[in-house]
């Protein structure tokens, strides 16, 4: 690259860097307005309700990431392995959640699992079974793409067809040979989920408005200090994730690339 | 006595064959391979054996039993793949040991074979790597251990050199012969290098569209090619226009001059066809008594090391090929310079003009 060429990538990386950085500085700055010994976030740490909304989150989250991968891995496989004439309708399937707003969605599926007979819930729990299937359904074009670029970086045919010639079934290739090579993929997408999952506001402020974003939510009407550094620490855990993406990636070698989130 | 047996083979992808007809008995420990381009059949016919393609019709029968209908990972054969399909999420020592973990064999007996098959293959030393820390003729070495560990009863290897460099391909290619011996095992090898398929083997399927030309060993598939095809794929061939003068005698022009073979010659007086004759057997200059000399001019010289090969142009335009061993007193003929090549009579096989592809021209490639 000559002199010019690497000033101008200097500049666009400049650029980036402030608006990436500048409303994270501002809301920082913000949380500490009223009290600059950090009251904002004693007040955050001292809160049950933050502690029990993000707990209540993270657990929705988590469920959903092992539906989402018990759902999307053996498809985007056998996609890949059998059926790869379906895969551009598989890949429109799992673009859906983008076209149905999330507001639509929660109307239809309260309409749906909120009256007989499929009274849903009404049952003990039956606002989260509802609550994992809609998250589950959002997270489909994140983790499906993630799992699917992994997928591409490897030899699956071959893999596949080594480990039976060895006297392998289907369970053991799964588990044994493509889940761990699948390993960066799928957290990749298992982080967007959990990302997506903790800040979605609009299905959970009607199935489970002691969540962690209609907590955040109502915070910022009541301590917007508060409620700026809720999205500091928010932050915070997801940059944690993703040190540990990069951590389990240094693990292989490097050898596996870090795929989807794209 | 028979060990593998295919019979009647035929695979059809919707309406087009890949494979008719194909029919194969290997006795146990023998080498075979298949050979042709690509197209020809020869992967899909391995694929059979493996497992991984099911024959819509005929049967493949091991060891006494019909396998035909039976899953791969239900069948014992070992595969060794053109890409090495290594797992990249496990060390060379879990690579190779993979297959007898899936037959739950104690860890002790495991760690024992593991280490027997490392030696074997020259790699002790790495079993704690991992497949992207080895070159891609340590890989393919690994895969072939990691397909020979749980003693399958035949091995398969589907163009297991191709990715590598000439070199190395050489040198592998004499290890998993040698290999091969050692352990005694039924080996099917797929192949479109004939160099490959000829020093490897104890015999060579040759494959063209489905088909099997010829199946025989190395020596009968070089030296008495069945068909026209086999004669021009396996081996350099001059496939040179002839017309017969007398069949009785074996008396034909070639390049509008006369010659004579011992070669059975079915064919009318005046008929075409084709007389097929190795570069090697051509020599330059008038050869001994009874040889057969035609005269021409040399239109190219190619020094290809340890031969040097010359195109010759008889008078009609036809060019013939002939190789010459390099050695540091040869003198070579310039190009443009009158020449006269010979052959003996027994050289040539004469055969019916055909249409593949290199026959009708009448120098090797």
């Amino acid at each position: 690259m000559n002199r010019f060429g690497a000033w101008w990538a200097w500049v666009i990386f400049i650029i980036a860097a402030l608006y990436m950085l500048v409303p994270l500085v501002a809301t920082f700055g913000f949380s500490l307005q009223q009290n600059p010994t950090g009251e904002a976030y004693r007040y955050i740490f001292n809160d049950p309700k933050f502690f029990a909304g993000l707990g209540y989150s993270f657990t929705i989250a988590v469920i959903t990431i092992v539906i989402s991968l018990l759902i999307i891995v053996p498809t985007a496989y056998w996609v890949r392995l059998k059926l790869p004439r379906l895969r551009p309708f598989i890949e429109f399937m799992t673009l859906l959640p983008f076209v149905v707003p999330p507001i639509i969605l929660v109307f239809g599926l309260i309409r749906s699992y909120g009256r007989p007979p499929l009274a849903i819930t009404s049952l003990p729990h039956g606002s989260d079974f509802v609550l994992i299937g809609a998250y589950v359904v959002l997270s489909f074009p994140y983790m499906y793409r993630a799992v699917d670029a992994g997928l591409a970086s490897l030899d699956v045919r071959s893999l596949t067809e080594a480990a039976q010639s060895m006297g392998s079934g289907w369970p053991r290739i799964l588990l044994r040979v493509i889940f761990p090579n699948l390993r960066v993929a799928i957290m990749s997408g298992a982080f967007l989920t959990l990302a997506i999952v903790v800040g979605e506001f609009t299905i959970a402020s009607y199935l489970a408005p002691w969540s962690f974003a209609p907590y955040l939510s109502q915070l910022g009407v009541f301590k917007a200090w508060s409620a700026a550094a809720v999205s500091i620490i928010s932050f915070m855990l997801t940059w944690a994730a993703m040190g540990v993406l990069i951590v389990a990636s240094r693990g292989s070698g490097g050898r596996i690339q870090v795929a989807g989130a794209h | 006595m028979t060990f593998l047996t295919l019979t009647g083979i035929q695979k059809k992808f919707g309406t087009t064959v890949a494979v008719e007809d194909f029919n194969l008995s290997a006795t146990k420990g023998e080498f075979v391979s298949f050979l042709g381009p690509s197209g020809c059949g020869k992967t899909t016919t391995l694929r059979m054996i493996a497992g991984f393609e099911t024959p819509t019709a005929g049967t493949i029968v091991l060891d006494g039993g019909d396998i035909t209908y039976r899953p791969p990972n239900k069948r014992n054969i070992g595969m060794v793949f053109q890409s090495y399909a290594l797992f990249p999420n496990m060390t060379v020592a879990q690579n190779v040991g993979f297959g007898l973990r899936v037959r739950k064999r104690p860890a002790d007996q495991i760690q024992k074979r593991v280490s027997e098959l490392l030696e074997l293959i020259h790699l002790p030393d790495k079993a704690g790597q991992f497949p992207y820390q080895l070159s891609g003729g340590q890989q393919q070495r690994v895969a072939l251990a990691r397909a020979l560990a749980f003693e399958p009863e035949v091995l398969l290897l589907d163009e297991p050199l191709s990715a590598l460099d000439a070199k190395i391909r050489v040198s592998l290619r004499q290890e998993i012969r040698a290999i091969q011996r050692q352990l005694g095992i039924t080996t099917v090898y797929v192949t479109h290098d004939q160099e490959e398929a000829l020093s490897l083997s104890d015999r060579v399927v040759v494959m063209s569209k489905g088909h099997v030309e010829q199946i025989g060993t190395p020596f009968e598939i070089y030296n008495f090619p069945a068909t026209r095809f086999v004669a021009s794929f396996v081996g350099q061939l001059n496939a040179l226009p002839a017309k017969v003068v007398d069949a009785g005698a074996g008396r034909l022009t070639v390049g509008g001059q006369e010659i004579r073979v011992s070669a059975r010659i079915e064919a009318a007086a005046g008929s075409a066809m084709s007389l097929a004759l190795r570069p090697e057997m051509v020599s330059l200059g008038d050869g001994p008594e009874g040889s057969n000399r035609l005269a021409g001019t040399v239109a190219d010289v190619d020094f290809l090391g340890a031969i040097v090969r010359m195109r010759i142009m008889l008078a009609d335009g036809v060019n013939v090929a002939l190789d010459v061993f390099n050695e540091p007193t040869l003198k070579l003929p310039t190009v443009g310079s009158s020449v006269t090549i010979s052959f003996p009579a027994d050289g040539p096989l004469v055969m019916a003009p055909g249409s593949e592809a290199g026959a009708g021209s009448s120098a090797a490639a």
